[in-house]
């Protein structure tokens, strides 16, 4: 993957243009139309608009105080003041401290594992004349076409003793035959004469792939592991048919809990129901912890998405 | 691939170094001649480190992918599973009782409105979701400012990584009983708008907040398909005379096509998919009547009624006509001469 890169000189360097400016039009290309450019910036704008704003009033909402959203009469959309002190009920200890922790290991634990057998998968099958190559590839393909249902899967994961337990939340979702088929795509990629150079130095497959393939393949490793990762972080439904305990719950859950049905937390109801703390600015801040890390992460991998969406197509 | 006279892999037939794509087939391991001299043994052993790499995903895949294939039995019991601890014993023990199960599901009103609810739903994905990310991908490929394009972008991403939960709780916060919208009313004098939990506008509502969460990620597919097009088949079409809306008309919507079709066809195959997760969140504050699909009908008979044997009927229903619309959408892929998903 890694090729020679032109380097421009440092005259081209300065003359760079702005990335917000446009470049110039081919010159076969007819200048565009004001109503067409305008017509299409106010599309462009709403769409982002639709996006952003819900966020921005959560986020506001979560940041203001009692007072201001009393005056208000409910969610915030002009910021008067900015105050962290729901996060800070919520951090304290309790129900959606512990539920965050409970997501946030859930999703690395996760994450690693699914990401460690997927890998080891992608690379096992990215050799297509291997022993069983075929096979194997055929029994994972097949699973895109049919699940098996939801209730038998449920009677499997409590047949085998996993009500209740984190494995619950990790197992059944753990590999992704889609991701799996993006990484071997990219493994496929890479070129063999660096690989059989390797072999002739004596490395075996365990090193080729720590050594070689992986390091090449950092853009698309990092796009499987955040899918990977939003998923674990996002799943709430095996916790709620898994899981009966309401200490194992994930935030997600705690989220349906807070906010779409609109409970009070343990631990803060007399604080709510006394006036110190807003219950609207709580459940805002719960929707923040959960959407923070998601959108904080995403737009790093993003250059890279193109990339992971379409080395799956199917080869060999 | 049987071992004993075919090539490994076409790469090796042909030429056994250069063939870009197809190379991966003998990377490293480049054994001279055919494989038809190499036995199976001599096989398992060259290729044992890559098959044990990729014995745990297997594993997995089996155990939570097939096996429970078989579980789908308890469609044709009585399963109680209270007759024993272990939930295989319990299946072992359970009466059978043929296909009593699906003249059950057959003759319940509410499977039939759950299959009504599952098609308006996907009909209306199908008109209202379906062309807004090819819509919005022609918009973005057209936006020539780099930076621009790059944060339109990804802001547009940003809701797919979203739960869920998340976007039902986002979704009440503007057009919920007290949200936004409900709010501004309010302050007008006008009292009761609450989107959320009205059952007659419930299908339009969910169609709305899967553009919301999914239209901007399926831009994805279509603005590779775009970047793919030659810019010197504009640049002649320019120089012929074809105007803007011409060059659009024949060249980059032809380019557009097979994507398009295969879309068409994996949406058209999971057409009994209209949004599990999302609708069960709802189906309190809407009401089963609005939001009942056939997979929240498997999880209401089967999770919450523990009538596990006649949710397994149901899900099983469910399943085979899904596979049956797979296979038929893609035989019409190829008769219309589109890939589909799997080649002929």
């Amino acid at each position: 993957m890694s090729t020679v890169v032109d380097r421009p000189s440092l005259t081209e360097v300065a003359k760079k243009p702005s990335p917000w400016a446009a470049p110039p039009r081919p010159s076969w290309e007819e200048e565009p139309a004001k109503a067409g450019l305008a017509a299409k910036g106010i599309v462009l704008a709403f769409a982002c608009f639709a996006i952003l704003f819900p966020l921005w009033i959560v986020i506001v909402t979560s940041l203001s105080s009692k007072k201001t959203i009393d005056e208000t009469g409910g969610l915030v959309v002009i910021p008067k003041d900015i105050t962290f002190i729901a996060y800070q009920e919520l951090l304290s200890g309790g129900q959606v401290q512990r539920a965050a922790l409970v997501s946030i290991g859930v999703t690395l634990v996760g994450t690693l594992f699914s990401m460690t057998v997927s890998v080891l998968c992608a690379y096992g099958l990215s050799r297509t004349g291997s022993l069983g190559h075929r096979w194997i590839l055929m029994t994972l393909l097949a699973t895109m076409f049919f699940g098996a249902g939801l209730i038998p899967t449920y009677l499997l994961v409590q047949a085998l003793g996993l009500m209740d337990t984190y494995l619950a939340l990790i197992l059944p979702s753990a590999v992704s035959v889609f991701n799996i088929l993006v990484l071997r795509g990219f493994f496929m990629g890479i070129s063999p004469e660096l690989i059989d150079s390797a072999r002739i130095d004596g490395a075996g497959d365990w090193r080729i792939l720590w050594k070689i393939v992986m390091p090449l393949s950092r853009a698309v490793l990092a796009v499987i592991a955040l899918f990977y990762a939003v998923g674990y972080w996002s799943a709430w439904f095996n916790a709620s048919i898994y899981l009966t305990d309401q200490d194992k719950m994930p935030l997600q859950n705690i989220m349906i809990q807070l906010v779409q049905k609109q409970e009070r937390p343990v631990g803060l109801t007399t604080e709510i129901n006394t006036g110190q703390l807003s219950a609207l600015a709580i459940q805002m801040a719960v929707m923040v912890m959960a959407l923070l890390p998601v959108a904080v992460l995403s737009p790093f991998v993003q250059r890279h998405f193109k990339k992971g969406m379409l080395t799956g197509a199917v080869k060999g | 691939m049987s071992h004993s006279t075919v090539p490994r892999s076409r790469a090796e037939a042909d030429t056994p170094t250069k063939t870009p794509t197809a190379s991966g087939g003998t990377t490293g391991r480049r054994d001279t001649g055919r494989q038809g001299r190499i036995g199976f043994w001599v096989r398992l052993r060259r290729d044992r480190t890559l098959l044990l790499m990729t014995l745990p995903a297997v594993l997995l895949v089996l155990v939570f992918n097939y096996v429970p294939i078989l579980g789908n039995v308890v469609a044709f019991q009585d399963y109680d599973p209270y007759l024993s601890d272990n939930g295989f014993v319990a299946m072992l023990q359970s009466p059978w009782v043929g296909i009593e199960q699906f003249q059950r599901v057959f003759e319940d009103s509410q499977f039939w409105h759950a299959v009504q609810n599952t098609f308006v739903l996907f009909f209306l994905q199908l008109l209202l979701f379906f062309p807004v990310p090819i819509v919005l991908a022609l918009l973005i490929n057209s936006v020539i400012r780099p930076r621009v394009r790059a944060v339109a972008q990804a802001i547009m991403y940003l809701p797919h990584f979203f739960s869920w939960v998340l976007v039902v709780t986002v979704f009440q916060q503007i057009f919920g009983g007290a949200g936004v919208i409900a709010q501004t009313l309010a302050d007008h004098g006008v009292n009761g708008f609450d989107v959320m939990t009205d059952p007659s506008t419930f299908k339009y509502l969910v169609t709305v907040q899967m553009i919301w969460k999914d239209a901007g990620w399926g831009i994805i597919v279509f603005l590779a398909a775009l970047s793919s097009v030659s810019n010197d088949l504009y640049e002649a079409a320019a120089m012929d005379g074809a105007g803007r809306w011409r060059r659009m008309w024949h060249i980059t919507l032809p380019a557009l096509r097979p994507v398009i079709a295969l879309l068409l066809v994996l949406r058209v195959g999971d057409a009994l998919t209209v949004g599990f997760e999302q609708l069960l969140l709802q189906r309190q504050a809407v009401g089963p009547d609005a939001s009942e699909v056939l997979d929240t009908y498997v999880w209401w008979n089967g999770i919450r009624n523990q009538d596990f044997s006649y949710a397994a009927a149901a899900g099983l229903i469910k399943g085979l006509v899904g596979l049956t619309l797979v296979l038929v959408a893609n035989k019409v892929a190829h008769l219309m001469g589109e890939q589909g998903v799997y080649k002929k």
